[in-house]
């Protein structure tokens, strides 16, 4: 009986902590994004709100929530009030399966750092992925607006065509792990080709690893693959109608999806929470572990830099160019990924 | 307790946090409506005709060859975990089914299906 109340415990402890993380990591996430757009641009950013702007997303939170709610006459108000939810909905959720570190044994009790550890792992990540389309495609539509109906429509053509290379480029990581749960993934990482080089997949895979963080970069509507927000030409796309914590909650949805994704990206190719060599230095189990979390974060912060950088480095693509480097590009690529991986490993 | 479990009380709380956000935005804030504010949105012009229009049939195509591609991606999941058991049968065989959706893409491009213009 008291077992099951401390796994329960567990359980609800760890849900806790990680929707935690999943709102601070992405309110800092703004920030970042527009310290850092401005340091590229040579300007200062926001910097007022506490040192060196650190209380800005707070401030920035409590203005979303005081601000006046719209919602326009003609649209479909029963779809128009849903939709926000219907996609920061799946993309909380994902976050479930995510592995963030090995398993911590604290006071005799083993807690696997992970929310589930369920076997079609990967499978639920990109599932959930997928399911927030329809938040977009339903908001776009019910506002009754045509620069969110175009923003819908390009944004639901580009994130169901980026999947499909999306999941073909995995492939070649679950032929050599042969396994779709995420921990089992980063432990078959865990030895080294001729004693020192880590066998994290990068290694085996680059090209993989190139498609994959392209589609999902596009997966999220990220520069240079954001046509669907294309300021210039619809206004802001999807959104456009949505105001106060309406709108919030579409930035919400995007950033906790760059979050995971580049959560997923060091997972699958860059071998999770493992710091190579840690193992030979003999560190107390609790310290180690403390160690793999800290590397993660640092490894996820990376890519999420990189997301950061690449936004305000590149321009946008052309729509047809999109379309054409998915189908015609990323997606032959994908197969003969798989085809070269096939016969290098059937040798 | 199921393996799915925390993953049904993700769900819940993340249901939880998706309609306090909802709640929130109805009741806090200001509510001073007028007919211009509530318009769509149309460039600050008085919206032109409707937004209910029928659009580019690309867009239908490219999600029929979502779903196409998308079940073959869902079949090589299940054939790619257990790739290192079947050995060189398994891979041959998958090599024939991969050359069928090679021709399915081939097809679709030179029919032009993924031409934007």
């Amino acid at each position: 009986m008291a077992e099951t109340l401390v796994i329960i415990g567990v359980a609800l402890a760890k849900i806790v902590v990680v929707f935690a993380a999943l709102q601070v990591t992405i309110m800092y996430l703004v920030l970042a994004e527009r310290r850092i757009s401005a340091f590229i641009q040579d300007r200062l950013g926001p910097n007022r709100v506490g040192w060196e702007g650190l209380l800005q997303p707070i401030a920035d939170g409590l203005k979303f929530l005081f601000k006046e709610d719209i919602i326009p006459s003609r649209a479909d108000k029963v779809i128009f009030v849903i939709a926000p939810a219907m996609i920061v909905l799946p993309a909380l959720m994902t976050f479930a399966v995510i592995p963030f570190g090995g398993v911590l044994t604290f006071g005799g009790i083993k807690i696997d750092l992970q929310v589930a550890s369920i076997d079609i792992g990967l499978l639920y990540v990109l599932a959930m992925a997928s399911i927030s389309v329809y938040g977009i495609i339903f908001g776009s539509w019910a506002s009754a607006n045509k620069y969110a109906l175009m923003g819908g429509l390009r944004s639901c053509a580009q994130m169901i065509s980026y999947e499909i290379p999306l999941g073909l480029s995995v492939m070649g990581v679950l032929m050599m792990t042969g396994t779709l749960k995420l921990e089992q993934v980063v432990e078959a990482q865990s030895t080294y080709v001729w004693g020192v080089i880590p066998r994290w997949n990068i290694i085996f895979q680059p090209l993989a690893f190139l498609l994959f963080l392209t589609s999902a970069m596009a997966e999220n509507n990220r520069l240079p693959f954001d046509l669907p927000e294309a300021e210039q030409e619809l206004v802001a796309g999807y959104h456009t109608e949505y105001s106060s914590v309406k709108f919030a909650m579409f930035f919400m949805a995007e950033y906790a999806a760059m979050i995971t994704s580049s959560a997923l990206v060091v997972i699958l190719f860059l071998g999770g929470w493992l710091v190579p060599g840690l193992e030979a230095l003999g560190l107390p189990q609790i310290v180690k572990e403390l160690v793999q979390m800290g590397a993660f974060v640092l490894k996820v912060s990376f890519f999420l830099f990189l997301y950061i950088w690449v936004r305000w480095t590149f321009p946008r693509f052309r729509y047809d160019q999109l379309m054409r480097l998915c189908w015609k590009v990323l997606l032959p690529l994908a197969l003969a990924n798989i085809f070269v991986t096939g016969i290098v490993m059937a040798m | 307790m199921s393996v799915y479990t925390p993953i049904f009380a993700m769900f819940l709380v993340a249901f939880a946090i998706g309609l306090g956000f909802l709640a929130v935005a109805t009741f806090l804030g200001p509510k001073r409506l007028s007919k211009e504010k509530l318009d769509p949105f149309d460039c600050g012009n008085p919206p032109l005709g409707t937004p209910r229009v029928p659009v580019s049939i690309k867009y239908y195509v490219v999600a029929i060859l979502f779903i196409l591609f998308d079940v073959e991606v869902v079949y090589l999941y299940v054939w790619a975990i257990i790739f290192k058991d079947l050995g060189l049968f398994g891979f041959v065989e998958m090599l024939v089914f991969i050359l069928i959706v090679v021709g399915g893409l081939a097809y679709v491009w030179r029919k032009g299906a993924l031409e934007w213009k």
